[in-house]
């Protein structure tokens, strides 16, 4: 292999491993990047020349350890930035061994997605720092200007250092707030994926199950983060049937099961087992059991309409309570259904799946006309022609019952 | 690192002197340098008179100019400060969250620059 190949593949498998470890021995993000940034452009100069290191790993991190002194030194009037010398020379001159670098991401991870960050700038420095996605592609992903984005990490990182943001995993008390926080993260980042579909060079979904593979390794036992990677196996595995060949999108119940991943369904539902039997419950727990439940046979419409009143109570929003009142219309009560979905109309004002569960639900307690209303605001909120048309053909057939 | 604590909030946000839930809130006030002993250290604070006590002084063109207030009676205003110790972010933020001002106004956390 090249040593630009090599390097190419080092960074994008252990770029999270080695910032974190960088900047658990540098004490500052930024200063860290650019030491790696300049190792890397070392490496390529001597991979070159002196072959290929036996540790690729272990060369990158002590050359980044070297460049960070270097830096130092450039600037080394300050008091605090000579003592800083002193620790890291001392970290170099230990020979550091790929095999003894503890894995420093889950601390990474934690800073990254601080409460105290906006939350797209946790998302946007959890996919360049742990995911290693250039700054282009980050901005790719919020349809940013690269300046822009490279200006919002850039901020990130200073606010990181000097405001004292905490390099570390969180003590008992702040911890279930926290990993919230990053869950949500995650999943923030699969759901853009899930909308956006595969995009050139990286995969959002790939990307947030990386992730939450990583926090149940680096965290075990903790039922949210085992909740949260089975949401994500429980609707990856679906995502190639979720779309008919026509581009509508389907509901589980009407995907073609044979496009179905069913060796990552089952691990889905093995990781939420687990998870369940911790005894503590949490939204992303519910999310992953509704999921499951979606799996089954037949949905089993009572106990889904049951869980979304739970998640209701962690999460008390519009959309939670839309998925409950189609849940409950499928449960045999369109009428208690009608009512929750009255009740949040004003929040959903340009929602297509509320104007299109209405209008469902409205057709099916006979009021055809207050359906073909609903029918008309849903194809004038829908995002596709696929789904316009789906939309129609319901439309289409209202019309001919009526 | 040393932190600057702002404390925010309406004028009429607040309990009104003299009520229980004043002399409830002042408790508050007074025990939270030793409640949050071992996560910050309180170094200052001080509470502000009311913001129609102020003066605002510039100066342009080498003169002295002053104002009376500001006064806007809906915004937020300064209302005190702390002056804390603290290892990081979290501790300060931790500390924040316990100061009464939290609940009715709001409390800027600020890193103090190191020279």
């Amino acid at each position: 292999m090249s040593p630009q190949a090599l390097l190419a593949q080092v960074l994008h498998q252990d770029r999270g491993r080695l910032l974190a470890a960088l900047i658990s021995r540098i004490g500052d993000f930024q200063r860290a990047e650019d030491a790696l940034q300049e190792a890397a452009a070392a490496a390529l100069v001597h991979w070159g020349r002196a072959g290929v290191p036996a540790s690729p790993i272990g060369w990158l991190l002590r050359a980044a350890l070297r460049k960070a002194i270097d830096a130092y030194r450039r600037d080394a009037a300050l008091s605090r930035h000579r003592d800083a010398i002193a620790v890291l020379a001392e970290e170099e001159a230990a020979d550091p061994d790929p095999q003894t670098i503890p894995d420093d991401r889950l601390r990474l991870i934690f800073t990254c997605c601080h409460p105290a960050l906006e939350e797209k700038t946790r998302v946007a420095l959890t996919l360049r720092s742990l995911c290693g996605l250039s700054t282009p592609q980050v901005a790719a992903v919020f349809l940013d200007a690269e300046a822009t984005m490279g200006q919002r990490l850039s901020r990130a990182k200073t606010k990181i250092a000097v405001a004292g943001i905490p390099f570390a995993v969180p003590g008992p008390e702040d911890l279930p707030d926290r990993l919230n926080s990053v869950l949500t993260v995650v999943y923030l980042i699969f759901t853009a994926g899930y909308a956006q579909g595969p995009q050139a060079g990286f995969d959002l979904c790939g990307e947030a199950i990386f992730l939450s593979r990583l926090l149940v390794a680096l965290a075990p036992g903790q039922p949210e983060v085992e909740g949260c990677l089975a949401l994500l196996l429980l609707t990856q595995a679906r995502a190639r049937a979720r779309v008919s060949p026509e581009g509508a999108t389907l509901p589980p119940a009407a995907q073609d099961r044979r496009l179905w991943d069913h060796a990552m369904l089952a691990e889905g539902k093995a990781l939420l087992d687990d998870a369940i039997a911790r005894q503590r419950p949490g939204p992303f727990q519910i999310k992953a059991a509704i999921a499951a439940l979606h799996t089954g046979d037949t949905p089993d419409w009572p106990q889904i309409a049951a869980l979304y009143t739970r998640l209701l109570d962690h999460e008390p929003t519009a959309i939670v309570r839309l998925n409950q009142a189609v849940a409950i219309a499928e449960a045999g009560r369109p009428d208690l259904s009608l009512q929750i979905l009255n009740a949040i109309a004003g929040d959903l004002p340009d929602y297509q799946p509320f104007h299109a569960a209405h209008a469902d639900i409205l057709a099916r307690t006979g009021q055809p006309g207050p359906a073909r209303q609903a029918y008309a605001l849903a194809i004038a909120a829908a995002a596709s022609a696929a789904d316009r048309a789906f939309l129609q053909s319901r439309l289409d057939a209202l019309n001919g019952a009526g | 690192m040393k932190y600057m604590l702002t404390l925010y909030a309406a004028p009429d946000a607040e309990p009104a002197y003299g009520t229980p839930e004043f002399d409830a809130m002042m408790g508050e006030y007074f025990g939270l340098e030793d409640k949050m002993k071992g996560v910050a250290t309180f170094l200052a604070g001080e509470g502000l008179q009311p913001v129609q006590t102020a003066t605002t002084l510039r100066k342009r063109a080498g003169k002295v100019e002053t104002m009376d207030g500001p006064f806007a009676e809906t915004r937020e205003h300064l209302g005190g400060f702390y002056l804390i110790e603290a290892p990081d972010l979290d501790a300060a933020l931790r500390f924040a969250a316990e100061i009464p001002a939290a609940r009715y106004g709001s409390v800027e956390v600020r890193p103090v620059m190191a020279y």
